[in-house]
């Protein structure tokens, strides 16, 4: 164990799960270039057979994958920000997450589709500072969402030996965040949530960047004597139903902290979840703190006001703390 | 001009006519409800996939679009499994899963058909690459219309193969419209055109003339082997039919009743069966006795295609995913 940062970690994952499957390649805009880091040293590593920049083409290299994948390759596939999806999304959501049930199981595609500074924010401004990881999820995509350098490493290698396509979103917020992470090679699972941190009064389910942020809540909150949990799905699909389940169950109360839309987004599936399973557990109303169903405006104060920030987290913890049954 | 020796010239006529016979038992039974929806008849130009086709190796691959049947019957799939593919059958090639636009076999080369245009050529780009840097001499043959050149993938893909060198030919069929759009209302040039603005080669070829076809294609297949990169070929061919099925119940007026007259003049099967003829190849005798075992293929995978079992409900959900969790996929209903 050393401490690393999350791009750190990452790139250690794609390092040494390369070296280990020579199958793998990696492919987007700008991975030779390396601008974060977490893409460092591999083109001298493995060349240009398996390290590949592409001309600005998300929609190619998308779809690239799922040809190479289906000739027998495990592909790497890197969006440097979140909304470039969008512009791959026919071979995304029409072919790769699709192809496997109308071929009626003639292939397989372990493909790793990475979205890098998910959620983006400081100014990055509406067109780059998405968080859409709802609309992978309606399409059914296996997604993992890592919130500490350990996972990232850990998932990122379970993510490139899953058989099926699995989407990696590293948060803009996380990536210079420093945690311990083992040398040796470890995977993380696909399914498995955790708890963060115990607690008895209230669940905080948080996904992603906004963990760091719940655990400072729960701290806080301490002083004032109520008792917070922190639970993270870390995988959104497949979802640790049950560990949810059981997270929400112990306390009787929860509220969702997570930075995507409002409507449709995570925390309402995580709230239907709650309430179709454990209504007779719970002590007061679900509450979801989330994302404004805005564009991210450019101006800092706007910013503030779309996302779900701690003080509105606190207040929720707060109001289903407080409430009581008429 | 090859000079095709009997057999080939006997295998290109056979697979042709199983084609357009093929796509004719296909519209009786659309027609009689024994197939679901609609399908995109191949009609008129079974020259271009049987040409393009025969000069390809059983590992070459295919990506093919929603007009597909005439592809995958080219690169080798049994009539009989793609029958029950399209009756839904798990005896199809895809269990039942796919249906008319999403026929694969992925163990003869055949990626799919693809329900969206130019979709299948990134795809096919990805397979090139991995045929190029493992060393094999394999390649990749994406099929397209001309209703693809406007789509940005298509051109993305273009790009791509050109800039990284990829074993691969680009085959565009121009069919003259995009359902119902004619090609000069959609593009200034035609589509080989566009070819050199990639620094790849584009040519224009007679579609309906197989023999053409398969001439310009193994040129462009070889090359491509021969580590020469990709190229583009055009074929000028024509659907008699409507753009699918149910075109023929509809009032169309977008092209003249003498317009498809004049392209039926210039048929693929009658003209290459005729010339056969005329270079002592076979007699007419022959070539119905030929005709009479494709009949007989028909009526045996029709059948065939009958007796397949439906899909048990309980597996709508299977193939999904390789690795499988509890919980995944979501059902409608827990």
């Amino acid at each position: 164990m050393r401490p690393l940062r999350f791009l750190q970690a990452m790139n250690e994952a794609y390092h040494q799960e390369m070296a280990r499957d020579s199958n793998t390649l990696i492919i987007g805009e700008d991975i030779r270039g390396a601008i974060r880091g977490e893409t460092k040293g591999l083109f001298e590593a493995f060349g240009p057979d398996r390290v590949l920049d592409t001309p600005i083409s998300e929609a190619a290299f998308a779809g690239f994958a799922i040809g190479a994948a289906m000739a027998g390759m495990r592909p790497i596939v890197q969006f440097q920000v979140p909304s470039l999806i969008y512009v791959a999304f026919d071979q995304l959501v029409n072919q790769a997450a699709k192809l496997p049930l109308m071929l009626g199981g003639q292939t397989k595609l372990p493909i790793t589709y990475t979205v890098m500074v998910n959620g983006s924010r400081g100014g990055q401004a509406g067109q780059h500072s998405d968080s859409p990881y709802p609309y992978l999820l309606h399409a059914g995509f296996k997604l993992v969402a890592p919130s500490t350098p350990y996972e990232a490493k850990g998932m990122m290698l379970a993510a490139i030996r899953e058989d099926d396509p699995v989407f990696f979103m590293a948060s803009a917020s996380l990536l210079a965040q420093r945690g311990d992470v083992p040398e040796d090679m470890y995977t993380v699972p696909l399914g498995v949530g955790d708890v963060k941190r115990q607690g008895t009064d209230v669940t905080v389910v948080a996904v992603g960047n906004t963990v760091p942020e719940a655990l400072a809540v729960a701290e806080r909150l301490q002083a004032e004597g109520i008792s917070v949990k922190v639970w993270d799905p870390r995988s959104l699909l497949p979802l640790d139903r049950d560990g949810l389940c059981e997270a929400v169950s112990s306390t009787g109360r929860v509220v969702i902290y997570d930075d995507t839309n409002r409507t449709c987004g995570f925390a309402a599936e995580i709230s239907a979840i709650i309430s179709e399973r454990i209504f007779d557990e719970l002590r007061a109303p679900i509450k979801r703190v989330t994302r404004a169903d805005v564009p991210m405006p450019f101006s800092a104060p706007l910013e503030l006001a779309v996302l779900p920030n701690p003080e509105q987290l606190a207040a929720a913890i707060r109001i289903v703390c407080n409430h009581k049954r008429k | 001009m090859v000079n095709l020796n009997t057999e080939l010239a006997k295998q290109l006529y056979l697979r042709m006519r199983l084609i357009r016979r093929f796509e004719e038992t296909v519209v009786k039974l659309v027609d009689d409800n024994e197939i679901a929806g609609v399908c995109h008849e191949y009609v008129g130009q079974e020259a271009v996939a049987t040409g393009v086709c025969a000069a390809l190796r059983s590992d070459d691959i295919i990506t093919s679009t929603h007009r597909g049947h005439g592809h995958i019957i080219a690169k080798g799939a049994k009539v009989r499994h793609m029958l029950a593919e399209l009756m839904g059958r798990t005896t199809g090639c895809n269990k039942g899963r796919g249906g008319s636009m999403h026929i694969a076999d992925v163990s003869l080369g055949i990626y799919g058909a693809n329900g969206i245009v130019g979709a299948g050529a990134p795809i096919a780009c990805g397979a090139a690459f991995r045929f190029k840097s493992s060393g094999s001499s394999t390649v990749a043959v994406p099929f397209f219309g001309d209703g693809a050149i406007n789509q940005g993938v298509l051109h993305e893909s273009l790009n791509l193969a050109a800039v990284w060198n990829l074993p691969m030919v680009f085959v565009c069929e121009n069919n003259l419209y995009a359902i119902t759009t004619p090609i000069k209302d959609a593009s200034k040039v035609q589509p080989h055109e566009r070819a050199a603005a990639y620094g790849m080669s584009g040519q224009l070829v007679d579609g309906m003339d197989v023999e053409a076809v398969y001439a310009a294609t193994a040129i462009a297949v070889e090359k491509a082997r021969n580590g020469g990169g990709p190229s583009f070929l055009e074929f000028s061919t024509y659907r008699y039919c409507g753009h699918q099925t149910a075109e023929r119940f509809m009032n169309t007026s977008y092209r003249t009743k003498s317009e498809v007259a004049e392209w039926r003049l210039k048929d693929p099967i009658e003209n290459w069966g005729r010339r056969m003829v005329e270079q002592g190849q076979w007699t007419v005798a022959e070539r119905e006795a030929a005709d009479l075992t494709i009949e007989r293929e028909l009526e045996e995978s029709v059948a065939f295609a009958r007796a397949g079992p439906w899909p048990d409900p309980s597996t709508a959900f299977d193939y999904m995913y390789s690795t499988t969790y509890p919980g995944l996929p979501a059902r409608g209903v827990e």
